[in-house]
């Protein structure tokens, strides 16, 4: 009789530190969670900065005046243009 | 001797003591009992509600608001986190020079910011908002008491005033004010939420409870413009309104295949992301909220009314003989008298007696039924907020005179974009579609109006029309056949017509043997000495129709020959 209290009592004692463990654990994932939550966040607020800074800096107007000033380049003389036709079939062509 | 028989033991107290005793322990067990029904039972809301307080703490979630991009996924419009700073003036006890360096990075003055914090019969006073997160950590780093920050949005526009009157703006709590912001607002708009959490002592989140609610972003708003032919238009359009010294003007570049607006801008413009230049008449969207008198440019509609009911071909002489029609008071003039014109020449040299020659020939409600069919005095609803309607009068009430004026455009109003959209019915074989601001994956199914050879043969009216010997030589560009139609009006004022101001416009399609594009230019009062809508107006359509058919791709139908300058005497002034 004193025997199996005791081993019950073992065993108790063994469930109530699994308990505490595992709660421990499920809070530090939770945590984690939460941080990489937060993370992704952020990283979406940085994405959309982003987003902002690539299409302030790829204005077309800032783009044109660039190429004009610095590298000197101009729209190509229609002459020297060719039109090629392209052997696709027409539905690819299609608009 | 019993035990309990030893005299010591013998009770030396009257009874009375320990009756009293118990009586005592008694009541103070009823007390406590008492205590612990009102606490667990009375109060227990309350008590729970104040337990929580301790460690749960309801988060607020913000919904993002939705950006809007144009039709290649370039970000037009972007919210993004900024900090308002905010005060509890009664626990802000600043000695000067500190006053001085929060006003130095807040960029606020230092009187105005002594008067927000002096007024503590306020809990709550903001100092600033929406300021950049890098000031923020700044003013943070000053750690004073009694300041504190919030986290809120601020909307980034970085086409600034390229795209302003479509784009519109956002007030400063994030509801849409003007244009797209405002017209697609519910959906760009996110739903704040919250959820309920345990903290712990250090502050983290432990877990969380019932009761969230959960936050939804707003949707991402595609839009139908192309942003590399919204900067060549509004680019192009400035040029002409600054060259013309005009008070304003605007543009609409429509697909004609889908009835997608490419691009629309107007001016005067503004800077949307500078909240204090967001007022007055420059924020409104004039290409689709006002209305004008479009002139010569509706000709082509009288033109193929006349042509569809079978009255007229395009080779059918009018006598325009000479030079001017009296109908009752009224007397119409043309600019260049002629002594008879075929209808093709009509639209080709944009006759006024012409025109109203045709028109008093058509039944009014046929008339009436065609602007009504292209869509004048209707909203072209584009969900724009305030769009014009126009104006054209029913009827029953129109006298011949009228029905002249308005062949050719006068006494009916429609906005810019009205007439674009009436002009996809030349690109488009005769059918109408429906314009749209957001892009469109599927094109949509035109409306019939008038018969895919009458819109055949006004096209090629309209394609004299922009050649020399028409009205507007300045619309060609090399490499693509065009086809338009100038209009020249004088401007309403005061319920009569201005001698000296005009609205100069242009409406003109291309390539003319597959059209793809519609463009409509006016401008406004132009003032540097030229006022016909081939000379202001025609110059920009070529030089934007050129630039978006290189943009989008599309195959020349004309030899690549340099276009000459016209020699004044092969082009035709037209008719006020």
């Amino acid at each position: 009789m004193t025997r199996l209290t005791l081993c019950l009592l073992v065993l108790l004692a063994v469930c109530a530190l699994g308990l505490v463990t595992s709660q421990h654990h499920a809070r530090k994932l939770f945590a984690e969670l939460e941080r990489e939550q937060a993370r992704a966040k952020s990283l979406e607020v940085e994405y959309g900065q982003l987003q902002l800074e690539q299409s302030t800096w790829a204005m077309h107007a800032r783009v044109e005046r660039l190429a004009r000033e610095r590298l000197r380049m101009r729209p190509p003389e229609p002459q020297r243009m060719q039109v090629l036709e392209t052997p696709s079939p027409p539905e690819v062509a299609s608009r | 001797m019993r035990f309990a028989d030893s005299p010591v033991l013998a009770p030396t107290f009257p009874p009375w003591r320990s009756r009293f005793v118990v009586g005592l322990l008694a009541v103070a067990f009823g007390t406590l009992v008492g205590r612990a029904l009102y606490l667990q039972g009375w109060n227990r809301d309350f008590l729970q509600a104040k337990g929580e307080s301790r460690y749960s703490r309801t988060l607020e979630i913000p919904g993002n608001r939705g950006r809007i991009f144009d039709r290649n996924g370039e970000a037009l419009a972007v919210s993004t986190p900024v900090k308002s700073i905010w005060a509890i003036p009664e626990d802000v006890a600043l000695p000067t020079r500190e006053l001085d360096r929060l006003a130095q990075v807040l960029e606020l003055p230092r009187d105005e910011l002594r008067r927000r914090l002096g007024d503590t019969a306020r809990d709550f006073v903001y100092l600033k908002r929406q300021v950049p997160p890098e000031i923020a950590d700044r003013v943070a780093a000053l750690r004073i008491a009694g300041i504190h920050q919030s986290k809120e949005y601020r909307r980034y526009y970085p086409a600034s005033e390229t795209m302003a009157h479509v784009l519109g703006f956002t007030d400063v709590d994030g509801t849409g004010q003007e244009g797209i912001e405002l017209a697609f607002e519910a959906q760009l708009a996110g739903r704040a939420g919250s959820r309920r959490v345990i903290r712990d002592r250090l502050g983290q989140i432990v877990e969380d409870m019932e009761g969230a609610r959960e936050a939804r972003d707003g949707a991402d708003v595609t839009l139908a413009l192309d942003s590399r032919i919204q900067n060549l238009a509004y680019v192009e359009l400035k040029r002409a309104v600054e060259a013309n010294r005009a008070k304003g003007g605007g543009i609409v570049v429509v697909d004609a295949a889908t009835g997608e607006v490419l691009a629309l801008a107007n001016l005067p413009s503004y800077n949307p992301n500078n909240s204090a230049r967001r007022v007055g008449g420059q924020v409104r969207n004039r290409a689709v909220t006002d209305a004008f008198e479009p002139g010569s440019t509706l000709k082509p509609f009288t033109v193929a009314l006349a042509l569809e009911t079978g009255r007229v071909s395009p080779y059918t002489t009018i006598q325009v003989a000479p030079g001017s029609l009296t109908i009752g008071p009224a007397t119409i003039r043309d600019a260049h008298p002629e002594k008879a014109l075929t209808v093709e020449q009509v639209i080709q040299k944009s006759s006024n007696v012409g025109a109203a020659k045709i028109a008093l020939a058509l039944p009014p409600e046929t008339m009436w039924g065609l602007f009504d069919g292209i869509g004048f005095g209707a909203a072209p609803r584009l969900g724009f907020p305030g769009e014009a309607v126009g104006k054209v009068r029913p009827y029953k009430t129109w006298r011949p005179v009228e029905q002249a004026t308005m062949s050719y455009g006068h006494g009916i109003a429609v906005s810019l974009v009205q007439l674009a959209r009436a002009y996809t019915l030349f690109a488009r074989d005769g059918d109408l579609v429906p314009l749209s601001l957001l892009r469109v994956d599927s094109p949509p199914a035109g409306k019939p109006v008038v018969s895919k050879q009458t819109a055949e043969l006004v096209r090629h009216m309209l394609e004299l029309a922009a050649q020399p010997g028409g009205t507007a030589p300045r619309a060609r560009i090399m490499g693509y056949r065009v086809a338009g139609k100038t209009g020249t009006a004088h401007k309403q004022e005061h319920g009569g017509y201005a001698a000296d101001k005009y609205h100069s416009s242009f409406v003109g399609l291309a390539p003319a043997s597959r059209p793809r594009l519609v463009i409509a230019v006016m401008i406004d009062e132009p003032a540097a000495g030229q006022h016909y809508g081939g000379i202001v107006a025609a110059p920009v359509f070529a030089q934007v129709m050129a630039g978006a058919l290189r943009i989008l791709g599309i195959a020349p139908d004309a030899p690549m020959k340099p276009i000459e300058i016209t020699p004044s005497a092969l082009e035709v002034r037209e008719s006020v």
